[in-house]
């Protein structure tokens, strides 16, 4: 009995070290500032001053931030072309583009990864098939590919997602592969092979959980980029729709009021942008190194 | 050398074809079209009608047959808003890209490469961390949104850039630079590792033992070598800008292809958006067989794989 | 045969490498002589220093190392105190070194052609078809046939012994005073190694240049040189002439490393040096090798042992070295 707890406090004991390992040879800032913007994220009903994200009043359009003249603490970062408070509309929108974000990397790190450890592991004809699609699916320019598929199916929030899934799934194929000829020739993968696992069965046990990781820095790695096209796409209006809170939609809502000096429309939106990819990268960068001791470049 | 170029060639045009399949199927996979064409309102007798005249009725094989073979002959069709051929309303807008693409390349490489070399000197640690911070802003700001503060520095505050259009350098400078501000930072990194490698390798130190100038030794024999690399990346942008671009030449009204697609697709005229995208694809394409090539005239190795 | 100053004299060649928080004491108060015409061999095992030794001489070490004291005459010139442009200036004329690898010491994207033209153009006076005759002259002083076709080929199409000639003649080329050649036939074939040593002596005899041999090779060492110098953990522990440091080393190293080699008395009996090489990083107090010399004493574990003159050429670094001549 008592070795039995004594082995569960050992693992405990092991597992806090490796957490406060991490923290401390994490980048701070990055990921504070990452960690506080998931949590207005997920918390977002909670902070609202009450305020509605998709319908404003219009009276009380275009609001400077309250440090203006004009501006009131009530809607502290000012108002936009609807009467919507603008503070509010940020932090809903954190929401949408993480949600967007991650889910997109999801789908394309699936669609990749399967394409990949099948192509990797059968070779052949099935390598070839597989590399050449994937080299015709990288020509083909990623934002106008985003437009002509958003525009065919029309825009909404889960269909950007599976938009963006299908246009970054390409990387996620050749690094899988890559990793699964080099894993094929390993020996405990030949020894599955004599056993007699089946294909399956080898693929799934014993090359997919190495292949994972791998899988995870690359997607760590560009998940700042899918959060930039996202938002390209929704500015372009072939991305999240109106009158949802999207950070691009913002922007191009705020677009026209540039000229008329409205400049509190724009910079908010894109500084809240700047912040969450900056934030993704730096973290990112260090989580790639941290896994990776041998400073491994995964470019594919 | 020629089989070279003959193997990656067929390698290409197999490419190419499977892009075109790509995007024809795309292009089908949504809502019938004719009820796109069609004006709102419209019966079944004039739907049946636009089946026929855009030959929407026949089985998808043939349509593809069709598709292709007049592709390759260079005729995509007619623009249903201009009423003008396709390939002619693309061929007038492509310089326009040309120019917009070309000049935030030279921005990006004269950035980037100068930032990776002083970043191999060492020179001092404000300058590491400047090139560091100047290359994550670029990789993390949307381009489109870069343009419009730009926009609002240069344009309405101080007054002394347009907002948009064509005409002069001074129109071309703001698109440009927001175009090619986030490739400076790739530029940047892959010149550093490039020339960092190169430096420390047998045949630098050989060259110093031969006695040459410092100046050949660096400009000569680490340049060349550490090229390679940079080329590559160069080559591979080069198609990449073109769809970054959709988003800057909307902001500026820049009159070229990117923004020639987004309003196709926006205006449902099919036949552009479709043809902009299967010119692009082919493009990359080309161009990534121009990069292999020119890789190959560099680097002797190479052309004995 | 010697002249009444030598060529090249190196005193108290000190060079430490700074990385990783550690200092690599490569070279450690290295003296030594060499004179006009002779061969002179610096043997040791591989990350004794030696090559460190060459690359403090040349003046080519890499940023995270420092030549921390001593002087390098040159011709009766501290090399040490010469600016980069004058040493540019001597390297590749005066004092030439071939390389080990030869596939990596060669620019892969430059001819072969262009990699000796631009030597040439650099060092002598020569221009235009002047230049293109005396490549091929040289290629075929190193015995390389059909030189104009060699000439316009890439270092990767060339065999390993071919691209040794190469480089062979490129250190030739613009008439050396001093040629190091550092491992020069570590990668040959035994066969070609044989040959490229020939070739080497056949080049001395002609132009007269000096030899210094960087090797763990002694059969190389028994072959081709008059003079021995013994590195051991960055410091000279012998120094000799050939013919008496093979029938009697002195040094405990010296003589371990001849019985390794070929076994005194046959070669059954060879064995291996117990141990392990020194850490360059934290030297043992004391005498550097008494950790696993067979005859090591409480003064050598104290007291690192002074050079010992035995005769006006031979020296060693050893408290007990007359216990060990026969």
């Amino acid at each position: 009995m008592i070795i039995k707890q004594r082995k569960y406090l050992e693992k405990f004991l092991y597992f806090s070290e490796q957490v406060s390992e991490f923290w401390r040879r994490a980048p701070k800032v990055p990921l504070v500032i990452l960690i506080l913007l998931l949590a207005t994220g997920i918390s977002a009903d909670f902070l609202a001053f009450g305020h509605d994200p998709e319908v404003g009043n219009p009276r009380l359009r275009l609001l400077p931030p309250f440090w203006y003249e004009g501006g009131t603490t009530k809607y502290p970062l000012g108002t936009d072309t609807m009467g919507r408070d603008i503070l509010t509309r940020l932090i809903y929108g954190s929401r949408v583009s993480l949600l967007v974000a991650f889910a997109a990397v999801i789908v394309a790190s699936v669609i990749g990864t399967i394409l990949g450890i099948l192509a990797g592991f059968f070779g052949g004809w099935v390598d070839q098939l597989v590399m050449r699609f994937t080299d015709a699916w990288l020509s083909i320019p990623t934002v106008m590919f985003g437009i002509l598929l958003a525009v065919i199916v029309g825009p909404s929030v889960f269909n950007i997602i599976i938009i963006m899934g299908l246009v970054f799934w390409t990387r996620y194929a050749r690094v899988t592969r890559g990793e699964t000829l080099s894993l094929k020739t390993r020996e405990f993968v030949q020894l599955a092979t004599v056993a007699g696992c089946s294909k399956l069965r080898i693929m799934r046990k014993h090359i997919l959980p190495n292949v994972i990781n791998n899988v995870i820095t690359l997607a760590s790695m560009q998940i700042g980029i899918v959060v930039v096209v996202e938002a390209s796409l929704t500015f372009l209006g072939v991305g999240v729709p109106p009158p949802k809170p999207a950070w691009g939609l913002m922007l191009s809502e705020g677009r026209g009021g540039l000229l008329a000096g409205y400049w509190w429309l724009i910079v908010l939106p894109g500084v809240a942008i700047a912040l969450l990819v900056m934030s993704f990268n730096l973290v990112g960068d260090w989580l790639r190194l941290y896994l990776d001791p041998h400073y491994r470049n995964i470019e594919a | 050398m020629t089989r070279y170029i003959v193997r990656r060639l067929f390698l290409g045009i197999v490419v190419v074809w499977i892009v075109s399949i790509i995007i024809f199927t795309v292009s089908r996979i949504g809502p019938d079209p004719a009820l796109m064409i069609a004006p709102p309102g419209a019966d079944e007798a004039e739907i049946k009608t636009i089946h026929e005249r855009f030959g929407l009725d026949k089985p998808w094989l043939v349509q593809y047959y069709i598709f292709a073979k007049r592709a390759l002959r260079g005729d995509f069709g007619e623009s249903i808003y201009y009423g003008l051929p396709v390939s002619e309303i693309i061929w007038q807008r492509i310089p326009y890209t040309i120019l917009l693409v070309g000049a935030a390349q030279l921005i990006a490489l004269a950035i980037g490469v100068s930032a990776g070399v002083l970043a191999t000197r060492r020179r001092g640690q404000w300058l590491d961390n400047l090139v560091r911070w100047f290359s994550l802003t670029g990789l993390s700001m949307p381009n489109f949104w870069i343009a419009m503060l730009l926009i609002l520095i240069f344009s309405i505050g101080l007054r002394i850039l347009p907002t948009g259009g064509t005409g002069t350098i001074w129109h071309l400078l703001m698109p440009a630079f927001s175009l090619g501000w986030y490739f400076s930072a790739g530029y940047t990194r892959i010149t550093y590792s490039s020339l960092f490698q190169v430096l420390n390798s047998e045949y630098i130190k050989m060259a110093r033992i031969k006695g040459l100038s410092e100046f050949s030794v660096v400009g000569k024999h680490a340049l060349k070598n550490a090229l390679i690399p940079i080329v590559t990346l160069a080559g591979m942008n080069l198609v990449i800008m073109v769809s970054s671009a959709v988003a800057i030449e909307t902001v500026f009204s820049w009159p070229g292809v990117g923004l020639l697609m987004y309003h196709g697709a926006i205006y449902r005229d099919f036949n552009i958006a479709q043809a902009v995208v299967l010119f692009i694809s082919v493009s990359m394409v080309a161009m990534n067989l121009l990069v292999d090539i020119l890789y190959a005239y560099i680097d002797p190795r190479i052309r004995y794989q | 045969m010697m002249d009444e100053k030598p060529l090249l004299q190196v005193i108290g060649l000190t060079t430490y490498f700074f990385t990783f928080g550690r200092t690599i004491k490569a070279a450690n108060n290295v003296s030594f002589e060499v004179n006009k015409g002779e061969r002179v061999a610096l043997i040791g095992e591989s990350g004794c220093g030696k090559s460190t030794v060459a690359l403090s001489i040349l003046r080519v070490l890499p940023p995270s190392a420092r030549i921390v004291e001593g002087k390098v005459f040159f011709e009766g010139e501290d090399l040490l105190k010469k600016t980069p442009q004058e040493m540019a200036r001597i390297r590749g004329k005066k004092l030439s070194m071939i390389l080990q690898d030869t596939m990596l010491s060669l620019d892969p994207v430059f001819t072969i052609g262009n990699q000796l033209e631009e030597t040439l153009r650099r060092h002598t006076e020569l221009r235009g078809e002047a230049v293109k005759q005396r490549m091929e002259e040289l290629l075929l002083d190193v015995m390389i046939p059909d030189p104009e076709r060699r000439l316009k080929q890439f270092p990767h199409e060339m065999s390993g012994g071919m691209r040794q000639r190469v480089v062979g003649a490129m250190a030739f080329s613009c008439a050396p005073k001093l040629l190091i050649a550092d491992e020069a036939t570590t990668n040959l074939d035994v066969t070609i190694q044989l040959q490229y040593l020939n070739l080497l002596k056949d080049l001395q005899e002609k132009t007269g240049v000096t030899l210094l041999f960087i090797t763990h090779n002694l059969g190389i060492v028994a072959e081709m040189c008059d003079y021995v110098l013994v590195m051991y953990a960055g410091k000279i522990v012998e120094r000799s002439p050939v013919m008496d440091i093979f029938e009697a080393p002195a040094h405990p190293y010296t003589r371990a490393l001849l019985e390794a080699a070929f076994g005194l008395q046959d070669l059954s009996k060879r064995k291996p040096i117990p141990g392990e090489p020194p850490n360059l990083a934290s030297l043992p107090p004391g005498c550097s090798f008494h950790l696993r010399c067979s005859f090591a004493q409480e003064r050598c574990r104290r007291e690192d042992p002074g050079e010992i003159s035995l005769n006006p050429r031979r020296s060693v670094k050893c408290w007990y070295f007359v216990k060990n001549i026969h």
